[in-house]
């Protein structure tokens, strides 16, 4: 059955409890890396990487009893499709209060997939000062051969490996009815 | 869900609908945060030419529109009257053709003629924006005025404004008059009777007064709006003296303490201190003359972004 959007569901590759025990685990592995919560600075990528990073937040508190900084980043301004037909993107807000001159900055989002989300955050992020390093975690890594740029994930909740033809949708209860991780396939024409 | 700004061309305020402002201004706000930056710039833009063609003087504005581009990362040439070929006996359409032929992705155009920006925006492949033209909008202050009154009144829906001077030749006040109406502002104007149109209410349909004083247009108000008295426009004589002037018509804090106890009080500059404002209003913690200015380098990346093909913000 195609939805609204004319994707066919496939499959649901997690569901809530799945998804809480990855980012369980994705938080233990931050801190056994980085040895603690201290001059850890998290920073979610607009818009699903916000929620994901929230919860690793609150679960690296209550790992370590220190609550790392948290930030926003919106990429938009940063993009390197701006000039193609049809790319009309809304302009939110980066929200990086806190300066992030010698903090690990844990860069957090939903899917990696061709990387250049991660680029274009990184180059904001530079713009802003220079951390002492920067990780990224994300909860889907859809696999290296999508990447079209050097970039990889240094905390990964699952790697899926997916097609091209296939799209991996992150549900989030701030955004969704559900919390869950779906596959959908674009039906051939 | 509001429907975002698509249009090309910014020539003005009065064909907006007021989603479309708010979205414009929506975008701004989201671009407040870069010129807070330690490093103010993104490179959005990066590529993109930017022409401040100004056929009137004009420093704030202008640099203004030149820091929002440089911002975002394009190229601003600026090109004022006392270079430009126009000088020599070129045409107004063929300087265009000729700016245009050079491809610039938008030009922003100033000129004390009204309609020219719109006679570009006919010739011209790069999307336009206006930056004044004549007695009849100036939209990017406007917009940084309900910018302003957003920030500190939350909401522009249902507030009381006074326009207060030279209404006949102000662009500012025009602009702001439709974008304070369309979002459910009700204005008050006042000023020297030579001054105000007597059939201003023509503008829009409801929600315009003209008052025969100042006091009556203050009275209960919650914004204030000075406009300059355009004193290279006085040859004329619409009234007699500037003393006179700022006698009926200028902002006091006796005449500013007859407003809301929460009233704020705008001007669009330069301010002649003295005669429409008094400095201890203009230095007031009831002036936002500076947020004003502030404000407007955001609401100009904003309006160069949406121009150059980005979409408003709903949220």
């Amino acid at each position: 059955m195609a939805d609204k959007y004319g994707l066919v569901e496939k499959s649901r590759i997690m569901d809530n409890a799945r998804m809480k025990r990855a980012l369980s685990r994705l938080a233990s592995e931050i801190v056994e890396d980085n040895q603690g919560a201290k001059d850890l600075y998290i920073v979610g990528i607009r818009r699903r990487g916000v929620p994901i990073a929230e919860r690793l937040v609150e679960k690296i508190e209550a790992l370590e009893g220190e609550r790392p900084v948290f930030g926003i980043i919106d990429i938009t301004l940063y993009r390197d499709d701006l000039s193609t037909v049809g790319a009309n993107p809304i302009v939110n807000r980066t929200e990086l209060d806190t300066d992030i001159e010698d903090k690990n900055i844990i860069l957090v989002d939903d899917v990696l997939y061709t990387g250049r989300t991660i680029r274009a955050a990184l180059d904001q992020l530079m713009d802003f000062g220079r951390p002492r390093k920067v990780q990224l975690a994300v909860l889907i890594d859809r696999g290296k051969e999508h990447r079209e740029l050097p970039i990889q994930a240094d905390f990964i909740g699952r790697t899926v490996p997916t097609k091209k033809s296939e799209i991996i949708k992150v549900m989030l209860k701030e955004y969704d009815d559900e919390e869950a991780v779906w596959i959908y396939e674009k039906p051939s024409e | 869900m509001n429907k975002p700004f698509r249009r090309r061309d910014l020539l003005g305020i009065r064909h907006l609908s007021a989603e479309e402002i708010v979205g414009i201004l929506n975008t701004a706000e989201n671009f407040r945060e870069i010129n807070s930056r330690e490093i103010k710039k993104v490179p959005t833009l990066r590529g993109k030419t930017v022409i401040n063609l100004f056929f009137e003087n004009s420093t704030r504005t202008r640099t203004s529109f030149e820091l929002a581009a440089k911002r975002l990362s394009a190229d601003a040439v600026n090109i004022s009257i006392s270079s430009s070929a126009i000088a020599k006996g070129e045409t107004l359409v063929d300087t265009a053709l000729n700016l245009d032929a050079m491809q610039p992705d938008c030009i922003v155009v100033r000129h004390s003629s009204a309609g020219v920006p719109h006679q570009l925006a006919k010739v011209s492949k790069a999307a336009i924006v206006n930056a004044g033209d004549g007695a009849n909008e100036h939209p990017t202050q406007a917009l940084l005025d309900a910018m302003t009154i957003r920030e500190r009144k939350g909401n522009i829906d249902g507030l009381e404004v006074a326009i207060v001077g030279d209404i006949l030749h102000s662009r500012v006040a025009r602009s702001n008059i439709h974008l304070l109406t369309k979002l459910g502002a009700k204005v008050r104007v006042a000023g020297p009777k030579t001054l105000v149109p007597n059939d201003f209410q023509y503008l829009v349909e409801k929600d315009l007064r003209v008052c025969p004083n100042i006091e009556e247009a203050i009275s209960g108000a919650d914004v204030v709006m000075i406009l300059r008295i355009q004193r290279e426009r006085q040859d004329s004589a619409y009234f007699p003296t500037l003393r006179e002037y700022a006698i009926h018509y200028g902002l006091t804090q006796e005449r500013l303490n007859l407003a809301k106890s929460d009233a704020i009080v705008l001007h669009p500059g330069p301010m002649n201190r003295g005669i429409e404002i008094s400095s201890d209003v203009a230095d007031s913690s009831r002036s936002l003359i500076l947020d004003q200015v502030k404000y407007g380098v955001a609401v100009r990346m904003a309006v160069l972004y949406l121009a150059t093909g980005g979409a408003a913000s709903n949220g």
